[in-house]
């Protein structure tokens, strides 16, 4: 069973007016850069979503999260602060981890699911704790399991992974619904579902490698 | 009043940036080395009087003189075997026990003592004994030379490159030796992704491209994105111990059993065994271009003839091309794509001129591939173009990742993976572990490398152990592992105990078995890295700190001068014009005082702008409840 505990604020904190550390004046607490002299600031505690400025949403446009990673990048990566002062290069990296872990986690269907319902307050488990509580998403798992270890050649593994690959896009657009009604029971569970469709893939290619 | 100077906040040019060399490429290869600079997006290779861009990597140790490095030293390599050193980059990072595995494939001796020393390996060569790290240094010091002499002018900042395969070990031991060489390293950069940038700024090429780079002692093999000027690195993979020297190798056991079939002899002279594989590179570059040939092997007085074909070497190295293209195929699927989705193919490094090597390619990614930068010099222009974007600012980003997984050994000696390989670096992953004994007050970090599961499989890279946890039952206490890798590709592991509040924190280099005893006892010798040289380092850092204060200040008056009177402004103004003068100084002291003076004469002038700042805020917050208030009467209640 997923862990419910306390829902993160939805809204996001407000961005309180903090002090640079390089000129002392005012700036948006949330600001990569120092409004006034352009120091670059702390990451702050941000979500992922709110980082790349897009809006919280199952959905999300691949285009557009891109531009806003590589636009941010282009501004915080390290390599910018190559000659700056050692704080200066500190901050920049602790920007570019925190905008790689938001992009990471965004660009992925199965990450972006599992944090969504992170924020909601829903702990699915997390990979090694191979519990499956819905009864019928259990029943299929032990099912492909076996269709996977009764493939003989690598043609059948071929096809077996094949029809995966197609049960994982189909699961991610029911999990875009599910989402998008707010049913987050459901998409807990198909967050589950699609994690153990990503151990079959993975583990068809590993048998696939060993049969070739 | 003073007239103030106004700068668009953030670019404003560093103090005596301009006075600080140029920062040059280099690519630190197994088998040669070149330097290159970029000035204006032009890159330049730094070449000899007779134009060759190339080094070898090949150094001399003659008795009671200096180092000699490159085709001199290679030339000495048949007369004087045991006094030159070659392909040390297949040592770099590894340990006394790594190299075993390794042993008689070597072309040099390796000192056995070091095993009881439980550190790096060394060599003896010529009555010395080397690590890796110093030969590497003797290299560099070598492109050092080649690029003051070419540029007229101090070179002390690089961008080198490594293979995207090497480990942490051999990534940290490559910064030594240039710290040892008395180079500051801007950054490590991954090799293809060198090359691709290199390859991508001349061609304006987009799409996804792969890089396949066969060099002399490794092999890689990366994804990359090219897009506006950013160059997103989507997979990589590869070996860091396979490499044209092992198609030197073949061939020259191919020509050794001819010989001692002819002369009757079994035993291998060292004489032998350096000039077949002189003569082996030498045959293999002529079968590139000719489908057959005749080398003489004349060692010890007794000549033979050897005869080779192209399809007898095809044949020998095919297994090991292929290996090259199955690591390909599984890049690929790490990537999430397929060969179509390939716009081209790049190539990088000598060894893909053998004809073989180009099929494979052309084969796994079904295009032929492209060679129209030179593959032996695209990565040092790469490498140069990237120096360039970090001091003097080109628009070129690269976005690399980590090309092995980072993990921790846990129970029954298998691997918890932290950080996955192919992640964005730099990136920071954090996991939570907890004791397995009551009342445990320390704990075993073991931290490996690789894509294993079991430990042994994966090569080890630092153990250290937290001390002072509180004792408590198994499973209570919550440590807190935090591994860092940074955009040099180098880690460092944090691990803190949550549960009390009683943090503790350790921080681990791993350790390749130089300790920093060593390497500071090397430095003190190393007469290129005395006392003036630390001085001017800390010259620029203060001028460095200075600029970004002056900075600070100056956007601060422009934005929220009327805050003050005349007479604060004054102070103000004071401080900034002592700071100016001291800047061109080079007393280090001074400027850093003025420096100090400026902060704290602005502290009050920051207090202000606070204030204002924040009753600003609130304003806006209260406009804000209240245009709510408005919309909530105008909703119908």
């Amino acid at each position: 069973m997923p862990q419910v505990r306390p829902a993160e604020q939805s809204a996001a904190p407000s961005g309180a007016t903090q002090a640079c550390w390089s000129c002392g004046g005012p700036t948006p607490g949330e600001a990569p850069f120092c409004v006034t002299c352009r120091a670059v600031q702390p990451p702050g505690d941000v979500d992922h979503f709110r980082r790349l400025g897009l809006e919280r949403a199952f959905a999300v446009d691949r285009a557009e999260l891109e531009r806003r990673y590589f636009d941010l990048q282009r501004r915080l990566h390290p390599d910018r602060f190559a000659t700056r002062t050692a704080r200066e290069k500190a901050l920049s990296q602790a920007q570019a981890v925190s905008l790689n872990e938001a992009y990471e986690t965004l660009a992925d269907p199965l990450k972006r699911a599992v944090y969504l319902l992170h924020l909601a307050g829903m702990d699915v488990l997390s990979e090694g704790c191979n519990q499956i509580a819905d009864p019928v998403i259990l029943m299929e798992a032990m099912e492909m399991r076996e269709a996977l270890a009764a493939a003989q050649s690598a043609a059948q593994v071929e096809l077996f992974a094949a029809n995966i690959t197609a049960d994982i896009e189909e699961c991610v657009d029911d999990l875009a619904t599910a989402f998008r009604k707010n049913d987050l029971d459901e998409a807990a569970k198909l967050t589950t579902r699609l994690r153990y469709l990503r151990k079959l893939i993975d583990d068809s290619r590993a048998r696939r490698a060993g049969k070739s | 009043m003073a007239l103030l100077q106004i700068h668009e906040p953030g670019a404003t040019p560093l103090p005596h940036a301009a006075e600080r060399a140029l920062a040059v490429g280099i690519d630190l290869g197994t088998t040669n080395s070149v330097v290159a600079v970029s000035r204006k997006g032009q890159p330049e290779v730094l070449r000899d009087e007779k134009g060759s861009g190339l080094v070898p990597s090949v150094v001399a140790y003659p008795p009671d003189l200096p180092p000699i490095v490159g085709f001199a030293a290679r030339a000495m390599l048949l007369e004087q075997p045991d006094r030159v050193v070659s392909s040390i980059k297949r040592l770099m990072g590894r340990g006394a026990e790594d190299v075993k595995a390794l042993a008689g494939t070597l072309p040099y001796e390796l000192d056995n003592d070091a095993d009881r020393e439980g550190g790096m390996v060394r060599l003896k060569v010529g009555g010395r004994r080397l690590t890796p790290v110093e030969v590497s240094a003797d290299i560099l010091r070598a492109l050092k030379a080649r690029a003051e002499t070419k540029l007229g002018a101090t070179v002390d900042r690089a961008v080198i490159t490594v293979p995207a395969y090497f480990d942490d070990s051999a990534r940290a031991a490559t910064k030594d030796a240039a710290r040892l060489a008395g180079i500051e390293v801007l950054r490590l950069v991954n090799e293809p992704t060198a090359a691709a940038l290199a390859y991508g700024l001349d061609k304006q090429a987009e799409g996804v491209y792969a890089v396949y780079d066969l060099g002399g002692g490794t092999f890689d093999i990366s994804i990359l994105r090219l897009e506006k000027g950013v160059f997103q690195v989507l997979a990589t993979g590869g070996d860091s111990a396979l490499g044209g020297d092992d198609f030197d190798h073949l061939l020259a056991e191919a020509f050794i059993r001819e010989r001692h079939a002819a002369t009757g002899e079994t035993r291998l002279t060292p004489g032998e065994a350096k000039l077949a594989l002189a003569t082996a590179r030498i045959a293999k570059e002529c079968l590139s271009a000719s489908p057959d040939g005749q080398w003489v092997l004349d060692a010890d007085g007794t000549p033979t003839t050897h005869v080779m074909t192209r399809e007898r070497f095809e044949a020998m190295i095919e297994p090991l091309v292929e290996r090259t293209a199955r690591i390909c195929r599984e890049v690929m699927v790490d990537a999430g794509l397929k060969p179509a989705d390939v716009k081209g193919v790049v190539l990088v490094g000598g060894s893909t001129r053998v004809p073989l090597v180009r099929r494979a390619v052309a084969h796994v990614f079904g295009h032929e591939p492209l060679a129209d930068i030179d593959p032996d010099e695209v990565v040092a222009v790469g490498a140069a173009l990237q120096a360039e974007a970090l001091t003097a600012g080109l628009d070129a980003l690269l976005l690399d990742v980590t090309p092995l997984s980072l993990g921790l050994e846990t129970m029954g000696g298998l691997v918890e993976k932290i950080i996955p390989r192919n992640t964005p670096i730099p990136a920071a992953l954090a996991q939570e572990f907890t004791t397995y004994q009551d009342g445990q007050t320390g704990m075993i970090l073991h931290v490996v490398q690789g894509e294993r599961e079991m430990v042994d499989q994966c090569r080890s890279l630092a153990r250290f152990e937290l001390k002072g946890i509180p004792p408590m039952t198994a499973g209570a206490a919550r440590i807190r592992v935090t591994f860092a890798v940074d955009a040099d590709g180098l880690l460092t592991v944090t691990a803190r105990e949550t549960t009390t509040g009683v943090e503790q924190k350790i921080e681990v280099k791993p350790s390749y078995g130089l300790g920093e005893d060593e390497m500071a006892a090397m430095l003190r010798d190393s007469l290129e890295h005395a006392r003036e040289d630390m001085e001017a380092r800390l010259l620029a850092e203060a001028r460095v700190e200075a600029g970004r204060v002056l900075n600070a200040v100056r956007a601060a008056l422009a934005a929220d001068g009327d805050l003050l009177d005349t007479n604060e402004r004054a102070a103000i103004d004071g401080a900034v014009a002592a700071l100016e003068k001291k800047l061109p100084g080079t007393e280090r002291d001074a400027i850093n005082a003025a420096a100090e003076a400026l902060e704290t004469a602005t502290k009050p002038f920051a207090e202000k702008r606070m204030d204002r700042g924040i009753r600003a805020a609130l304003g806006g917050v209260a406009v804000e409840q209240l245009d709510a208030r408005v919309a909530e009467k105008r909703a119908g209640h």
